[in-house]
């Protein structure tokens, strides 16, 4: 005899285990929001007090002297320290951009079996070095290389923090630029190819503008990445207060600054407060850098 | 019959310079980084021993070994994938089998980004502002192992979310034919399916936590302690954390010693990250489906 709808809709143990899990499971999907908004909120309650009282919002954007501990008068003049993120950053894009678009061209479009998957791995293996290992060496074996051959007293500056940090970003662009450009079906190629065009003329007009935003996109994550590395700038950029005039100079980056002087601060202090402010400025940055890398990749989704 | 005319070598001779180009840029992307892993080895090398791994740093970390950093990695590590694993388990779980194309799970991944973006620094800013003054676990190898299992958390997701995508439709199909409810067909069907692409996730978030620093300088790990932690209270030290301070702070560090610490950080990370390629290559090879 068939049993009424009621009792196969019985709501027994595992119904309820089902109920739970389910529970279980969308929190630990909204995790993630809530600890991206968890972040933001803790590092504002430390930060916000001091940027909205003592804080004066012009010298913070417009003056190089960053002297919190100055026991006359406390001054937090961030705008060195930006210079430093910034020549750092760009330094390495300089060297990483070129290199990793054109190692991303060679594995998608040149290389073929064994070859590809070797390459691959390295590139992987490339990423996963940490980076305090990173500015171990920069600080012990870039030094060195730069000061014999640029004839320079200091190797800790720009040249060697960027090309530290290009090394770095690198591995990511790579991939996520290899990944763009093998999204571009074959079926592009193939027509380009048909009507006689040569294989880096399908690379350069065909395969490149196809994959131009999953580009774009590669190195926005790239410039993210330099823009919030830490260790690794901290130790090979010779951490002195400075606009820097060469690549030669030394510079202190916002990040590394953080790092360097949260040890030493009393929890709630000014200075406490000052450097949380650096947090929050580097949080949104990165935030509007994710956001666009991701509104352009869902740009290719569309079409 | 075909001949090559003027034309068609000219292409080829172009092609040919690219290719070249494309391939020297490669090769200077990997040379670099290869000469730096055999100086690690060459100067490093002579280092690495078993008093070094298991004495403790003596002299004011001028000699010695480096057993509580080792150890203290061991277990930021451990604490970290203790509480980062199942998060992130349960967030794959939901993204890859219960949640919608809707606004919500858009925000959820485009969360998990910007997660994945944050710089290093500022997790350490949360983790100081979050887990040891709101919190008030102090200075802890819990609160240090909670801010790495939230940097590391978007490694876990992604890697988990891939390998429950990659389990076919109709695995889940058939099992929900015999009445089984959702939660029944992941653990019988979706899970034992997906555990080795998790295991790879968590492999490469070991290898990511292990040589992470800043998150940890402010939250649990101490420049130097003369004991070995006894609660997830105490402060530890750690290898990362130790190659800077030996680097940078201490002075009169004999040359090999930071060498054999990098060397040995790069050992545990590439080893790790080996061993989560080569699972993934056998699982690849390997699949049923």
């Amino acid at each position: 005899m068939a049993r009424s709808a009621e009792a196969i809709d019985e709501r027994n143990l595992a119904w309820y285990l089902d109920r739970a899990v389910r529970v279980f499971v969308f929190v630990g999907g909204i995790s993630a929001i809530v600890l991206i908004i968890g972040i933001f909120v803790f590092i504002t309650r430390e930060g916000l007090e001091f940027a909205t009282t003592t804080l004066n919002i012009k010298e913070f954007f417009t003056s190089p002297r960053w002297a919190p501990t100055s026991e006359t008068r406390p001054t937090y003049g961030a705008l060195a320290l930006i210079a430093g993120t910034v020549s750092v950053t760009g330094t390495a894009m300089i060297v990483a951009i070129p290199f990793s678009l054109g190692a991303a061209i060679y594995i998608a479009e040149f290389a073929t079996g064994k070859t590809r998957e070797v390459l691959k791995v390295l590139v992987e293996m490339l990423a996963a070095i940490p980076s305090v290992v990173w500015g171990f060496i920069g600080l012990s074996i870039m030094n060195g290389i730069i000061i014999q051959l640029f004839n320079v007293p200091i190797g800790l500056n720009v040249l060697n923090a960027g090309v530290i940090l290009g090394l770095m970003a690198a591995p990511i662009m790579t991939t996520i630029a290899e990944d763009a450009l093998k999204a571009v079906p074959d079926d592009y190629r193939q027509a380009a190819e048909a009507m006689g065009a040569t294989r880096w003329q399908v690379i350069f007009k065909v395969v490149l503008p196809a994959a131009r935003n999953g580009l774009v996109s590669a190195v926005l994550l790239g410039v993210g990445r330099g823009f919030g590395e830490t260790m690794a700038v901290l130790m090979a950029s010779g951490h002195s207060i400075n606009i820097p005039d060469s690549v030669f100079d030394s510079v202190r980056a916002l990040t590394a600054t953080i790092a360097a002087e949260l040890g030493e601060t009393a929890v709630g202090s000014d200075h406490y407060g000052a450097l949380f402010t650096l947090g929050i400025m580097l949080f949104v940055v990165t935030f509007i850098i994710n956001l666009t890398a991701d509104l352009v990749v869902r740009g290719i989704k569309k079409r | 019959m075909f001949t090559a005319t003027q034309r068609d070598l000219k292409n080829l001779r172009v092609e040919g310079r690219y290719r070249f180009v494309f391939m020297a840029m490669t090769v200077l992307l990997v040379l670099p980084v290869l000469i730096i892993l055999a100086l690690l080895v060459v100067r490093g090398g002579p280092v690495l021993s078993a008093e070094f791994l298991f004495e403790f740093p003596k002299n004011g970390m001028t000699a010695g070994g480096v057993f509580p950093a080792l150890l203290g990695t061991i277990i930021l590590v451990i604490v970290a994938l203790l509480a980062s694993v199942p998060l992130g388990v349960a967030a794959a779980v939901y993204l890859s089998e219960y949640a919608a194309d809707n606004w919500l799970t858009r925000t959820i991944n485009l969360a998990i980004i910007n997660l994945a973006g944050v710089p290093s620094i500022v997790h350490a800013l949360f983790g100081v502002g979050a887990f040891v003054v709101f919190f008030k676990f102090g200075t802890s190898i819990l609160a240090a192992s909670l801010t790495l299992a939230i940097m590391t958390l978007p490694v876990v997701i992604v890697a988990t979310r891939e390998s429950l995508q990659a389990v076919p439709q109709a695995f889940r199909e058939a099992c929900w034919s015999l009445g089984a409810t959702r939660w029944q067909t992941i653990r019988a069907v979706v899970l034992p399916n997906a555990v080795s692409g998790i295991l790879t996730g968590v492999i490469l978030e070991v290898s990511r936590t292990a040589g992470e620093t800043a998150p940890i300088m402010f939250t649990g790990a101490a420049f130097f302690l003369p004991f070995l932690p006894e609660s997830v209270f105490d402060q530890t030290m750690a290898l990362s954390l130790h190659l800077f301070v030996i680097s940078t702070q201490v002075p009169g560090v004999p040359e090999g010693l930071p060498y054999g610490v990098a060397l040995l950080l790069i050992i545990i990370v590439l080893v790790m990250n080996a061993l989560s390629i080569g699972l993934r290559t056998y699982l690849r090879g390997k699949k049923k489906w």
